[in-house]
């Protein structure tokens, strides 16, 4: 197995096993590859998320974890969040340029989370609708601008 | 090793073929030094130029190396952290210097340059372990910061660093670890000798980039940097590939005007030039909402078509319809005052538009003669044959490849004092300016023209004579220009309208 498979099955099974707090690990979580998961996060007491459910779906390429995975939002519940946009893309640091091998899946979904947990308003970015219209599929193909550290 | 050296051939033979091209142009300076010694008053390098050192990519390693040494002499850390240390000073090794001594702590210093880790978790005690990043249990090891991987995935992360994350400063694998990696850490793990060639290119470009006294020359695969004494907005030149550009933005040196006026001058032409043409010629604006308008047809009764507006105006005069009653096909309310103010605001917009055109035009005329202008050398290379074939030496034809290099040269100073002229607020100053401008135009189209048509006509000995004198006038014209606006700048005297 490469190690790329080796590390996903890995983390699959401390997911499983013991699933943080706001992490809900299905059963079918992840395809029979590894190569695509889908995990559910929960907002925290006490944020404007409160209780709601989110879908993130994550894709692996054979880099990872060296290159980045691509994370977006899913399914009928986008998050409206200052760095949500409404196709599901999400405007995170560490999902492009401060990505490192040492993050994973878990520390993801904690970090979305607690974004989430951060925002003061429940609406899109204000450049929603233009980039919505042009961007790239893939997020990771967008050039991302951190101009924001507040949220 | 080894691998480092077939990385410097590789550079050292691409240099060789940089010194053929300046044989070429040292022929060249030979033959200038003996028309100057003829009596020639001027050449046509820039009195503005600044003394400046041609870097190949080998001159700048060994520089770099040198720096670094020096520093790791005095600051006693290895090599590799001086690098980063000095990448965040800019490569200023004394301003460095005297930072570090200031310094009451000089583990502090280097913490706070991510050459020292801000906090170093405690060393296991074995050092096999589970991987993080893999998840094989095999032999770890880290940086200073203790953030342990294994070999394999300390290889692969730094590959990726440096293949696909463009850049030699690489962060500790470890998230939120701002520890930056030293070159004998990243070296020790890549051993491809492809990916360290690259590495090495990211090192020398991060060592131009950052130095405020280098700046890589603008020619595509060039290659080389030049190296200045103090940075400055002045004109150097590139020894191997003769291009001249502007130390301050890299660009074509475009003196008389300023680089921060030159950045709004191609963006503005970048933006509106062709279109603002069109729509100067073929349309109006909406008096009301100024939204444009083509009219291709019909009768003078216009309805906006911006759903917001839907103001009703008549074509000719542009005053509102109601008024024109019954004759929709002719209008006689010219002196209306509606009509009158919505047309003088229009007038305004097109008068802008108008005033910009002409400067572009201008520019632009003066940009494609330039271009034309290496036709220009081919013809006069065949008649300069032609005369070594009749009695003259090699050296006495060289004139008229340097007429036609004065031309150039005039040619390029038009086209930036069109960019310059744009900006210029008016005034006595300016009337000044444009009537140099006006004497420089005139005087480079005659020499364009004698060189385009009279070169047959002439026997020999008075084509050099009058050659030589037109292009001398030429020159003289364009230093007048250049030094009246330089005065300009240094009083600071010009006003511009951005």
């Amino acid at each position: 197995m490469d190690s790329c498979s080796r590390r996903l099955m890995k983390e699959l099974q401390q997911l499983s096993t013991e699933p943080p707090t706001g992490i809900i690990c299905s059963r079918d979580i992840a395809s029979d590859d590894l190569k695509q998961w889908r995990v559910e996060v929960v907002g925290a007491p006490g944020t404007l998320y409160e209780g709601e459910r989110f879908t993130l779906q994550f894709r692996f390429s054979p880099q990872y974890p060296f290159s980045s995975p691509e994370v977006m939002f899913v399914g009928q519940n986008i998050p409206a969040h200052p760095h949500v946009y409404s196709n599901g893309h999400i405007c995170l640091s560490i999902l492009a340029d401060d990505w490192t091998p040492a993050l994973s899946v878990q520390s993801v979904c904690l970090s979305i989370i607690s974004m989430l947990s951060s925002a003061k308003e429940k609406k899109h970015p204000i450049d929603d609708a233009i980039y919505v219209r042009t961007c790239n599929k893939n997020p990771n193909k967008t050039r991302w601008w951190f101009h924001d550290d507040t949220v | 090793m080894a691998d480092d050296d077939d990385y410097y051939e590789q550079y050292s033979n691409s240099s060789s073929d940089g010194e053929d091209v300046d044989l070429v142009s040292e022929d060249d300076g030979i033959a200038m030094e003996s028309e100057d010694a003829a009596g020639v008053s001027n050449n046509v390098r820039e009195s503005q130029e600044i003394e400046s050192r041609t870097m190949t990519v080998k001159d700048l390693t060994v520089e770099m190396r040198d720096t670094i040494n020096d520093v790791a002499n005095i600051v006693g850390i290895s090599p590799g952290m001086c690098r980063i240390l000095l990448h965040k000073f800019q490569w200023q090794k004394e301003s460095l210097l005297e930072r570090y001594y200031e310094a009451t702590n000089a583990d502090a210093f280097l913490r706070q340059a991510q050459v020292l880790p801000k906090v170093a978790i405690e060393k296991p005690i074995s050092n096999i372990g589970d991987c993080d990043v893999c998840c094989d249990t095999t032999q770890l090891c880290g940086l200073a910061c203790n953030h342990l991987a294994c070999d394999t995935c300390w290889k692969s992360y730094l590959e990726t660093k440096i293949t696909d994350g463009n850049t030699s400063e690489i962060q500790c694998i470890a998230s939120n670890c701002r520890l930056l990696i030293e070159d004998e850490k990243v070296l020790h793990y890549v051993t491809d000798p492809k990916i360290r060639a690259v590495y090495e290119k990211l090192q020398i470009n991060s060592y131009v980039e950052t130095n405020r006294l280098l700046k890589w020359c603008p020619t595509a695969d060039c290659g080389r940097a030049i190296k200045v004494q103090q940075s400055e907005a002045r004109p150097v030149l590139c020894e191997s590939c003769r291009q001249r550009f502007c130390f301050g933005c890299s660009y074509e040196w475009h003196e008389p005007v300023n680089c921060r006026l030159l950045k709004l001058w191609m963006k503005k032409c970048q933006d509106d030039s062709e279109t603002s043409n069109w729509i100067n010629a073929n349309t109006k604006e909406c008096p009301k909402c100024n939204a444009t308008i083509e009219k291709d047809g019909g009768c003078n009764h216009m309805t906006c078509r911006n759903q917001a507006c839907r103001t009703e105006f008549c074509w000719m005069c542009l005053g509102a319809w109601e008024p024109h009653g019954n004759s929709w096909y002719n209008c006689n309310r010219f002196d209306d005052s509606n009509a009158k103010n919505a047309r003088s605001a229009q007038e305004q917009s097109r008068a802008a538009l108008q005033r910009y055109l002409h400067f572009y035009n201008r520019y632009m005329g003066h940009q494609q003669s330039l271009r034309l202008e290496a036709k220009l050398y081919a013809t006069v290379k065949t008649k300069m044959e032609q005369m070594q074939q009749q009695s003259m030496s090699w050296i006495e034809v060289q004139f008229l490849r340097k007429a036609v290099d004065v031309l150039s040269e005039c040619r390029r100073t038009l086209m930036y004092t069109y960019a310059f002229a744009y900006y210029l607020k008016k005034d006595n100053q300016s009337m000044i300016f444009e009537d140099n401008q006006k004497d420089l135009e005139m005087a480079t189209e005659q020499l364009s023209e004698f060189l385009e048509r009279d070169l047959e006509n002439e026997n020999l000995v008075t084509l050099k004579q009058k050659v030589q004198d037109k292009y001398r006038y030429v020159d003289h014209r364009r230093q007048i220009l250049l030094k009246y606006c330089r005065e300009g700048q240094e009083k600071e005297e010009w006003e511009f309208n951005a």
